[in-house]
Parts: C-alpha cells; structure tokens; sequence
C-alpha cells in the first residue's frame, strides 16, 4: 500500500461522498443498451431531490443568485454607478434598504451586481477545473503506469502549497488582475482534489462488464472513456462540483478582500466588505449586507451539493 | 514498518523540492525588479544596484538562485530580506503566535466539533442530527473574514467581553481569532465524525458488542468509536497544516503579528526571500502532519498493513 489515505479524504475534509464506488456500482447497466439504465439513478434521485426541502431550498437561492447575477435590473432600478456623495455613508432607510457607501452609491443596487461576478467566476473556475480534472483523471486511471504516476506526483506537490496562500503568492505578482487573472489562479489551485476524485472513480468504473464489452466489440479507447466510462463516473465529481462552486465564490471574495483579487472599479462582493472593514463601528450595514449575500450564496451551492450526495449515494439510503 | 517509514520519508522529498522549486519559481522569475523599487523615486547608483545584485544572488541563473537557496534552506538558512534581517528570525519572532493561535483553534474545534458530531451521530435523523447538519453547513457557509468581522463587532465592540484586536491582554486575546478560525474545521469535523459514526453504528461488529451485553458507553466509546475517528485523524492531520497556513485572513483581522501577517506584509513589499522562506516552512508543517497521520493509522486500524 503506497498510499494509505483514500485520496478523497486528504483532498477534501468532507469525504462523505467517499461512497461513490458505490454509485459507479448501481450504475452497472451498459448505458447504449439501455438508454433508460443511465437515467434511472438519476430520475431516482430525482424523485428523491424533488421531495427534499433543503435541496428545493438550494435551488430557490442558486436560482434567485443566478437570476441576480443574469439580470440585476430586475431586482433594482437604481444605477449602482451612480452615486452622490452627500448619501455617503447613510444608514438603511424605507427607500433605500441598504443605506449608502463611501462614495454615496446606492449600496442594495451595489450587492446586487455583485452577484454577476461571483456567479461567473464560480462556474467559470469549476467548469474549467473539473474539464482539466476529468481528461487528466481519464488518463491516470484509464492507463495508469508512468503516466498516473507522475499526475500523481504532480498532484502531491500541488495539494502541498495551501489555496490562499498560493493565490497571494501568486496574485500579488500580477499587475493588471481582472476576471481572467483571478479565474485562471483559482484553476490552477483547484483541480487537483477533483482529479483525484474522477481518477478513484474511473479505476473502479474501468473494471465493469460492459467497459469490457466494449473493448472485446473494437471500441477505442477515446470512445470507451468518453461514451462507457464518463457517464458512470462523472457522479462525486458533480457533487463536488456543486460544492466547490461555493467554496470558489468564497476564495475569490477572500483574495477580493485581501487586496489581490479584483480590483475597482469591479462591483465584488469581496471588495465592498473590504471596503467596510475601516468603517465597521461607524458604518456596519456596509459590511452586513455583502457579507449577508455572500453568505448565502455560498450556502445555495454547499446545501446542494449535500442533497445531491444524499440522493445519490445509495449508502444513505 | 521501517522500512514503509523509510519508504514514506524518500516519497516526501521530491514533493518538498517540488513544491519549493514551485513557489520559488513563482516568485522569482516573475520580471520586475525588487532592488530598483528599494530606492522608490530615486535614481539607484548602478554600482549599489550591483552590489546589491550579487549580495542576493539576483544576477545568477535562476537555477543556480534555485540551488543555492534549497542548499541554505537544509542547513537551516533561509537567507536574508533587504534590510539584512535574517529570515529565519524574522520567524523565530512569528511562529509562537500562529502556533498558539492554531493550538487554541485545534482544541476548540476538536471539543466542540467532536462532540457535536458524536451527538449527531448516534441519533441520526433526529432532532440534533439535523439541527447539526443544518449549523454546520451555516458555518461553513460563512466566509471567515466576514465572520471574523461580525465577531469583532458583536463579541468585542457591542458587548464588550473579549478584545477587539492586538496582544495586548495576553491569551484572552487569543480567544475570539482562535474560535473563528477554527469555526470552519469545526464543522467538517462535527460531519465527518457524525458520517462516520452512523455508518460504524450499523456494522455487525457493533452489533455483535452490544449483543453480548456490553454498556453503551463502551460499545460507542470503544468499539465504534475506534473505526469511526479514522477519517476525522486524516483530516486533523490535514488541518493542523492549514490553521498555520490558513492563518493569514484571521491574523490580518485580529491584528495578530503571526506568520500569516509576516508573509502578507512580505507579498506586498515584494520581499521574496521571506514570502519563499514562511512559505516553504509552512509547506514543510503541512507535509510533516500528513506523515504523522500516515503513521498513526495504522495504531488505529490494525487492518492496514504496512506493505
């Protein structure tokens, strides 16, 4: 045994989800010969999530976040850009919710478009992640050898450099920093503990019956990994993913708010509580209220997750 | 066990040089120069610009700058910052704090989290179940510098019962950052070991205990309990790394002059050899808790064997 730890768990505190072998298990119908064999763990655990109220409450806060985030004029009229500076600092009032920052702007119309950029940095940085993830764990575990031993070794040395700290290190180094500088840092740090999770996942979903049908009937490999494989082991990489988008949405307000991430003139939730934190005593809506939508949509995204792992970890059950 | 020992130590150092030559390469071969920005505004001598080139190896191949510091850092010198402050004493001075800031948070949040997840755990789907999993997931929700700053405002400025910020009352200043940053952990480990627990509570060894007729203090204390803290020993392990490493957010709230603080204040100065130094010491912590929990494994799982 070289490595004792299932890797899930040295990645990832919250190994719940280490059950998944058990999902790639159910999953054992050849998906081209029963079309409906792929989707029954799904619509079961769609019946199962339809039911679940902290996975409807989930989805009514990522929905009302992604609505925010899409189209912020339906939540506000007000210009968060244009501000008059004699409102600086005014407390919340029945016409103004969330009275005014620095500046004089209207500070609901501000944590309203905030949401654009966490949303998009967070799906942004997980879709990428999780692509880097699924092709490099494809390789590891499909053909292991030199080749799952060096991503391995690679993949040690990354878990060893911790995410902030790494993103200072390296965001403090670039002078221009914008939605591509602070997603593409939030990549680079993030794709090792999803790799680990699609390479456990596809060492186990390799061995079935029908991946081997597939190879006896001339499959090659591309087609065996991206049409037998994938679909069955995609599963604790989504629910990592779902998670993980709120732990990115929380890193990047965190850099936000240390001064390396964005920059202003962004509308970031993280900067606006940066922003508060010299006025905390005389101004403390300036911070309450980021914090607040911050906060919950992190929240959405984690408590989603969670009901997915519930709905499809038959373990639960 | 030796020689998994000895196989474990010879797999550490190639991730420790590669980690180090990571964050070394980040940090030195990005352009820019951090001796002209010394002088600010002003014009620099070039012979003080060369002098000082070659006294931190600056004008060396970046292979050779490579070398030459992992050769000083396995003695024990983690080189200079530019005002010829050795760094190893810059962190001589910073380390105590984090360390007792990162102690305190490891005792708060194994107490309460453990105790929490046991609770949870045993009762799985009732009421402490839920109302665990539910507070646990509100926690770690919360971005810890929002609930550092929240914390400030409520515990220390409106009622007054810990201070604000700064050393300056001794350990009861330690309180409120150490609860905060252990806040998050604290959650992951109330899950993990309530997860845990309430898989282990069904297997047929406990039910075999409680068959013939021990207490339930000692089927859950020993026999489930043995089985269940595996997962949460990996994470701990994992976490003690992090809280030293992960202090940076909570020492820059709390005003705490830590590690974290001293390699944030370097980061912006663009002081590399201490950014590099506090770094690869961290790095170093956090490769040494996961060798320790390798190796504690096995004392509590006899079925992993050491080959």
């Amino acid at each position: 045994m070289s490595d004792l730890r299932r890797p899930e768990q040295v990645a990832e505190p919250d190994t719940e989800f280490a059950g998944h072998t058990e999902v790639a298990e159910e999953l054992v119908e050849p998906p081209q010969a029963d079309p409906a064999g792929t989707t029954s763990l799904w619509s079961d655990a769609w019946r199962e999530l339809r039911s679940s109220p902290l996975f409807l409450a989930s989805l009514a806060l990522v929905v009302l976040f992604g609505l925010m985030a899409a189209a912020p004029q339906l939540f506000t009229s007000a210009d968060p850009r244009s501000c008059v500076l004699s409102n600086s600092l005014q407390r919340p009032s029945a016409e103004h919710w969330f009275g005014f920052d620095l500046q004089g702007c209207d500070y609901y119309a501000r944590t309203v478009y905030g949401a654009r950029i966490s949303m998009s940095i967070g799906v942004t940085v997980i879709a990428f992640a999780a692509f880097v993830a699924i092709v490099l764990g494809s390789i590891a575990g499909y053909f292991g050898g030199v080749l799952d031993a060096v991503i391995a070794r690679i993949t040690d040395i990354w878990f060893a450099i911790p995410t902030i700290l790494g993103g200072i290190v390296i965001l403090s180094l670039l002078g221009n920093r914008g939605f591509f500088q602070v997603s593409l840092v939030l990549v680079i740090l993030g794709w090792p503990t999803m790799l680990r999770l699609y390479r456990s996942s596809v060492l186990s979903v390799k061995e079935m019956d029908y991946v081997e049908a597939a190879r006896a009937l001339g499959a090659s490999d591309f087609r065996i990994l991206t049409k037998h494989i994938l679909p069955n082991a995609i599963t604790p990489v989504i629910i990592y993913g779902a998670i993980s988008i709120g732990v990115i949405i929380s890193a990047e307000a965190a850099l936000s708010f240390l001064g390396v991430g964005l920059q202003l003139p962004a509308i970031s939730w993280g900067l606006m509580i940066s922003g508060a934190q010299t006025r905390i005593l005389q101004a403390p809506h300036l911070l309450l209220f980021p914090g607040l939508f911050l906060s919950l949509a992190v929240f959405g995204f984690i408590l989603m997750g969670d009901a997915l792992r519930d709905a499809l970890d038959p373990k639960g059950r | 066990m030796g020689r998994y020992m000895i196989r474990r130590l010879l797999q550490f150092i190639p991730v420790f040089l590669g980690a180090t030559f990571l964050i070394f390469a980040l940090v030195f071969l990005i352009p820019g120069d951090p001796i002209r920005a010394l002088s600010g505004d002003k014009p620099m001598p070039p012979s003080v610009h060369a002098a000082l080139e070659e006294r931190y190896n600056l004008n060396k191949p970046f292979w050779q700058q490579y070398t030459l510091y992992v050769t000083g850092v396995v003695q024990g010198d983690f080189g200079e910052d530019f005002r010829g402050r050795q760094v190893v004493d810059i962190m001589r001075e910073r380390i105590p704090v984090t360390f007792k800031l990162a102690m305190y948070a490891f005792a708060f949040e194994i107490v309460i989290g453990l105790t929490a997840g046991v609770m949870a755990g045993l009762r799985k789907g009732g009421f402490v179940d839920n109302l665990v999993r539910v507070s646990t997931l509100v926690v770690i929700s919360i971005p810890i510098f929002v609930l550092g700053f929240m914390a400030q405002l409520l515990i220390g400025v409106r009622l007054g019962w810990l201070p604000v910020s700064g050393l300056g009352a001794g350990t009861s200043s330690f309180i409120m950052p150490a609860i905060v940053l252990g806040s998050l952990s604290l959650a992951y480990i109330a899950r993990l070991t309530r997860t845990s627990l309430a898989e282990n509570m069904r297997a047929d060894y406990v039910r075999t205990a409680t068959a013939k007729g021990l207490k339930r203090s000692r089927v859950v204390g020993v026999h489930a309990m043995r089985n269940s803290m595996i997962p949460v020993i990996t994470f701990l392990g994992v976490d003690l790394g992090a809280l030293m490493g992960g202090a940076i957010i909570t020492e820059g709230i709390f005003n705490l002059p830590g590690l974290g603080n001293a390699v944030f204040t370097a980061v912006t100065r663009q002081e590399g050899t201490v950014v590099v130094g506090i770094v690869t010491f961290l790095v170093l912590l956090f490769l040494l808790s996961n060798l320790i929990v390798d190796v504690l494994y096995a004392v509590l799982d006899p079925r992993i064997r050491y080959e």
